[in-house]
């Protein structure tokens, strides 16, 4: 098997002692940045991103900085879950699910049983997804080498119109989110004809909005307004994780190997498809609690409840970088991030990266396997310490992380003019969320609203725009009609629910 | 405390008809730019112009949705307490990033720390001293000495030599 013999290449490279230690670094990283209310793993590896520019120049660095990147992102998916049970918070949009069951289980004191259950879920999940990565990632990327613009706008159109057919938004919310990325996306110099593009005779908006960040305002200063909404004070239970708990959770973990199959499989559908960890993860609590023999006490404090959507939330996440790296889609925003990293350092996501760059991807595909072990050893063993910094009051917390925010929009480009952007961005931020304007579809528009633009200008020229290229062959016929089914279909749904009323 | 301050009739209206204008004005400048069809493809302006209309369209049926909120469906968006907290921490912040420029980060930074923690948390002064001026010591090092990346500097820093 060609794969494995390529995996065995990438954990040569991923287990060199350099990469080893920036895992641990990374997955710490993540886990405080998880359990931090304002960074998560969007935009807490947006502010990291800067970092990393100069460590990606030496030769091999990229693979340690997307191992650095990647770790950081699969400790902050470890990290939600432990706010999530022991003060009810979810820190991350994808353990809010973990929160019906797992808080419950916490103040019954059971919070040990409840975390163990959630780490290796999360664990299990992952490796679900890491193995669906390594064997499908390969005959997908051979299979987009043949693309042209009109399969990849094709590609870019299905992305979109699945955020409309499958959030949980409102549709004309997603679509006007979405298309406000598109505009931002669109500001700065027009690529093809070099047409200054809603500049408005400003030279600070030459080069565009950049989207790291948008991510930080939005995801960061926004969330910090959300939290502060609710008051100064958390009001945890204690964390205590004992190898006796851990051992007698663990025997209890595999009667439900079936929900974390079911788990897993939603998990990787949704982030391939770019659904997102955080639908999938409410997803598969909703399945757990249907096929549960206990599924009435779902919420009183089920181990199963956790199980469920911690499982899908960490196979979602994984598996949201699968597009990322063979197609140049990413399926969720922290995804959509590391694809801007990737952009930085020089690389082209896409499916040349599995011909050009095999170091790189295979070391990055054998850093998932190694760094979620990782994660499982850190967040089982420190726990106390992590809920720990959840105890420092939010005055002191709150500030430091608008700081930080701050010096990540200004190391992204040096400029202060971004660091007002910020502030816009998280006021805006803070308005959408609250009003169920979806952020993830705005996010991947500014990302990829370049590269949607010119595949689409592409396709046309070569058609001599005529539309109906988009039709022309099965493979991009079926992404494209595929594509309009899933825009019409919160349509159809409500058409469904009113003649079932009416009837 | 807690008299609600907007409601989310007025917050949804008011954010789509934003939307709306932003819209019409991605419209405008993409026409202005020519929004058609050339003889060597589309213009510059051709892809924003139909972004900036599905803007407008999607923001009309936003809006409408947003006017027919009415009696229980029209909840509290925010409360006057939680406008005050959330107004205690953006204010600040923006005079925050406005000194930036003039004082440099790190100065700027430990005076923004120290006064959320005198006036929000109430903490003595030393406290207040050790973890304001820390931080900005420990983003010092991080940035500038580990990772060797500049951050915007003032007078302070030119005086002590660090610029």
């Amino acid at each position: 098997m060609a794969e494995i013999e390529a995996l065995m290449h990438g954990f040569a490279v991923a287990l060199s002692l350099k990469n080893v230690a920036f895992m641990f670094v990374g997955i710490i990283l993540g886990v405080i940045i998880g359990v931090l209310p304002g960074l998560g793993g969007a935009n807490g590896v947006a502010i990291l991103l800067p970092l990393t520019f100069s460590m990606a120049q030496s030769p091999g660095g990229t693979t340690t900085a997307i191992i650095l990147l990647s770790c950081i992102y699969w400790g902050a998916l470890f990290g939600g879950a432990i706010t999530s049970i022991l003060f009810n918070i979810p820190g991350e949009p994808w353990s809010v699910a973990t929160t019906f069951d797992g808080y419950p289980l916490a103040q019954q004191g059971r919070a040990g049983a409840a975390l163990t259950a959630a780490f290796t879920s999360s664990f299990v999940g992952a490796l679900i997804a890491v193995i669906v990565i390594t064997f499908l990632s390969p005959i997908v990327a051979s299979f987009a080498l043949e693309f042209g613009p009109p399969e990849f706008f094709a590609v870019y159109l299905l992305t979109f119109c699945a955020f409309v057919g499958m959030s949980k938004e409102p549709p004309f919310k997603t679509i006007a989110s979405m298309m406000i990325g598109f505009a931002l996306a669109a500001v700065g110099t027009d690529p093809v004809t070099g047409a200054l593009r809603l500049t408005f005779g400003t030279e600070k908006l030459l080069n565009g909005f950049d989207f790291l960040v948008a991510v930080i305002g939005l995801f960061g200063i926004g969330e910090i307004l959300l939290t502060l909404e609710e008051g100064l004070e958390f009001k945890g239970a204690r964390a205590k994780l004992s190898l006796g708990v851990v051992l007698e959770t663990w025997k209890e973990l595999p009667r439900y190997w079936m929900t974390s199959l079911r788990a897993a499989a939603v998990g990787c559908f949704m982030g391939i498809v770019p659904g997102g960890a955080t639908p999938a993860s409410f997803m598969s609590y909703g399945v757990a609690r249907r096929f549960s023999r206990d599924g009435d006490k779902f919420g009183s404090g089920q181990v199963e409840g956790v199980v469920a959507p911690e499982t899908a939330a960490h196979a979602a996440g994984t598996s949201a970088l699968l597009p990322m790296l063979t197609l140049g889609v990413p399926g969720s925003p922290t995804a959509a991030v590391l694809l801007g990293g990737l952009l930085i350092w020089g690389l082209q996501p896409g499916p040349l990266l599995f011909v050009e760059q095999k170091d790189f991807v295979w070391g990055l595909i054998a850093s998932m396997y190694l760094g979620n072990i990782a994660g499982l050893i850190v967040v089982l063993t420190c726990v106390p310490a992590f809920a720990a910094i959840l105890r420092i009051p939010f005055s002191v917390i709150a500030p430091i992380i608008v700081v930080i925010c701050a010096i990540g929009s200004y190391t992204v480009h040096n400029s202060i003019f971004d660091v007002w952007m910020m502030v816009v961005f998280g006021v805006a931020g803070y308005l959408l969320k609250k009003l169920s304007y979806p952020l993830a579809p705005m996010v991947l528009a500014i990302v990829l609203g370049d590269r949607a633009e010119a595949a689409f200008r592409q396709a046309m020229l070569v058609s001599q725009g005529d539309l109906r290229v988009f039709f022309s062959n099965a493979l991009v016929g079926t992404m494209t009609g595929l594509a309009l089914v899933l825009l019409v279909w919160p349509l159809v749904t409500w058409l469904l629910s009113r003649s079932r009323a009416s009837a | 405390m807690s008299r609600p301050a907007f409601r989310y009739k007025s917050a949804e209206t008011a954010v789509a008809a934003l939307f709306f204008l932003l819209g019409l004005l991605v419209m405008w400048d993409s026409a202005r730019l020519g929004a058609r069809w050339a003889e060597d493809g589309p213009q510059a302006g051709y892809f924003p112009f139909y972004i900036g209309l599905f803007i407008c369209v999607a923001s009309a049926v936003n809006f409408a949705g947003g006017l027919r909120l009415k009696g229980e469906a029209n909840r509290t968006f925010v409360e006057t307490g939680q406008l005050t907290l959330v107004l205690a921490v953006l204010v600040p912040a923006a005079i925050y990033v406005a000194l930036i420029g003039w004082l440099g980060i790190y100065i700027t930074s430990a005076v923004f720390i120290a006064f959320f923690m005198r006036w929000l948390g109430k903490y003595a002064w030393w406290k207040v001293a050790v973890v304001s001026i820390g931080t900005s010591a420990v983003f010092y090092l991080v940035f500038e000495i580990w990772f060797l990346v500049p951050l915007p500097k003032g007078p302070l820093e030119e005086v002590l030599g660090l610029g």
